[in-house]
């Protein structure tokens, strides 16, 4: 009874803070509320057994996907702050062309078929699960999640990746930007990020680590390093002029360049893409899952940074 | 087995409020806060559903998609917040335009 009722408090809680984030007055309010949502979700995932999400979605939902909001916020704010049309707090107010309720009609309809589908799905459903736990001895690791992502699944995990890489291509290639001011850091900040930033990398190589055996992973471990990637950055912290070039690049490419030679010497060997023998499965996900961890961070911290490295230093 | 359903509902509604706000709202920044929305919403959906194993571990695979899935809202939030910061300094207006044919 209980957890009935922290579960349905947990659901209103998130549709209160969704619907309160969406329909804010204020953007800036409208994202930190956003960000609160994403911290409950976070909880709501660990309420239906999936902690290997609720890892994720802390630190990518909440943290990063929040610190890109808000830095889109602030560049927005600081490039039109002259000319009063955008950046004013007035304007960004939720502006509504035609009747609210206009939509919400054939809305109430989809909300209405889409809950009749849900409700009439077989109560009992093992899907997959099964075929998994079947499987799990050969995969190389004991978390069936791991299994499912750097085994079974592989090649979504490759193309995930791939697209990672793709949306940093996007941003880098719609440079020039206004970059927002560039504030020096408080004695705070500074202070704490030389503290967090090797308790970031440590809590990442852990992650990494146990994620063969227990929640945690390439994912969670990345966008942990992607993090304090971000705090340095807002810290101050730029690339070295010698570090931009090259060496970001091989760091960038390393996680699916990793996965498309394994992919494609498994091939050769096994006949299938991504087929691991049982005996090598293990070290052979070790390795993707470093060169992921370090490409998925890399890649996190680029895409918040917003335009190429190398050009910075030109503008500054 | 109704905590199941209880989740994979408030997905739902939020899917809708997210597509509520997405239709409603002229402001990108706004646009790109509802569709992350929706997407959580699709993603209770599935992990929700993925707990009717009937057994005390669920369905890894739909947990692995959504891990997928989180990691990709993240980037194509990233590339749609870029592309409105360009449509902004475009234009000077991060709204969409009115439709020319009022």
């Amino acid at each position: 009874m209980l957890q009935w009722a922290l579960d349905a408090l947990l659901g209103l809680g998130l549709l209160w803070l969704a619907w309160c984030a969406l329909m804010s007055p204020n953007l800036l309010k409208a994202i930190v509320l956003f960000v609160a949502f994403g911290l409950l979700m976070a909880l709501a995932w660990v309420r239906l057994d999936a902690p290997d999400i609720a890892l994720a979605e802390a630190a990518i939902g909440a943290g990063l996907t929040g610190a890109l909001l808000l830095a889109a916020l602030a560049r927005l704010r600081f490039a039109y702050a002259d000319e009063e049309t955008v950046g004013s707090p007035a304007q960004e107010e939720a502006k509504v062309r035609f009747p609210q309720w206009l939509p919400a009609v054939p809305l109430l309809l989809v909300v209405a078929g889409l809950g009749y589908v849900v409700l009439s799905l077989p109560p009992y459903a093992t899907g997959l699960s099964t075929e998994v736990t079947a499987n799990l001895e050969s995969s190389g690791v004991s978390n069936p999640v791991t299994a499912v992502l750097l085994n079974f699944r592989g090649y979504d995990t490759l193309l995930e990746l791939v697209v990672l890489l793709v949306a940093l291509l996007g941003v880098w290639s719609l440079d020039g930007l206004a970059l927002g001011r560039e504030t020096a850091p408080g004695p705070v900040l500074d202070t704490l990020s030389r503290f967090l930033t090797p308790v970031f990398i440590l809590v990442a190589a852990y992650l990494l680590w146990v994620g063969a055996h227990a929640p945690g992973g390439a994912f969670q471990a990345g966008s942990v390093l992607g993090a304090a990637g971000v705090l340095l950055l807002l810290a101050g912290w730029r690339f070295r002029a010698g570090l931009t070039e090259l060496p970001l690049r091989l760091v960038l490419v390393a996680g699916p360049g990793a996965f498309v030679i394994v992919a494609l010497v498994t091939m050769l060997m096994e006949g299938q893409l991504l087929e691991y023998s049982p005996e090598q499965a293990s070290i052979l996900i070790l390795f993707l899952e470093t060169t992921a961890t370090f490409s998925i961070g890399a890649t996190l911290a680029a895409l918040f940074f917003g335009g190429r490295p190398q050009d910075d230093k030109e503008h500054t | 087995m109704s905590t199941v359903f209880l989740y994979a509902l408030v997905g739902v509604v939020l899917f809708s409020l997210g597509l509520y706000a997405l239709i409603v709202h002229a402001h990108l920044l706004r646009k790109i806060l509802a569709i992350n929305v929706m997407g959580s919403g699709v993603f209770l959906v599935l992990v929700a559903l993925a707990k009717r194993t009937g057994e005390d571990t669920p369905d890894p695979v739909p947990h692995a998609m959504v891990i997928t899935g989180i990691v990709v809202a993240v980037s194509a939030t990233a590339l749609a917040l870029t592309l409105m910061l360009k449509l902004t300094a475009e234009t000077g207006n991060a709204e969409l335009p009115e439709d020319s044919r009022e």
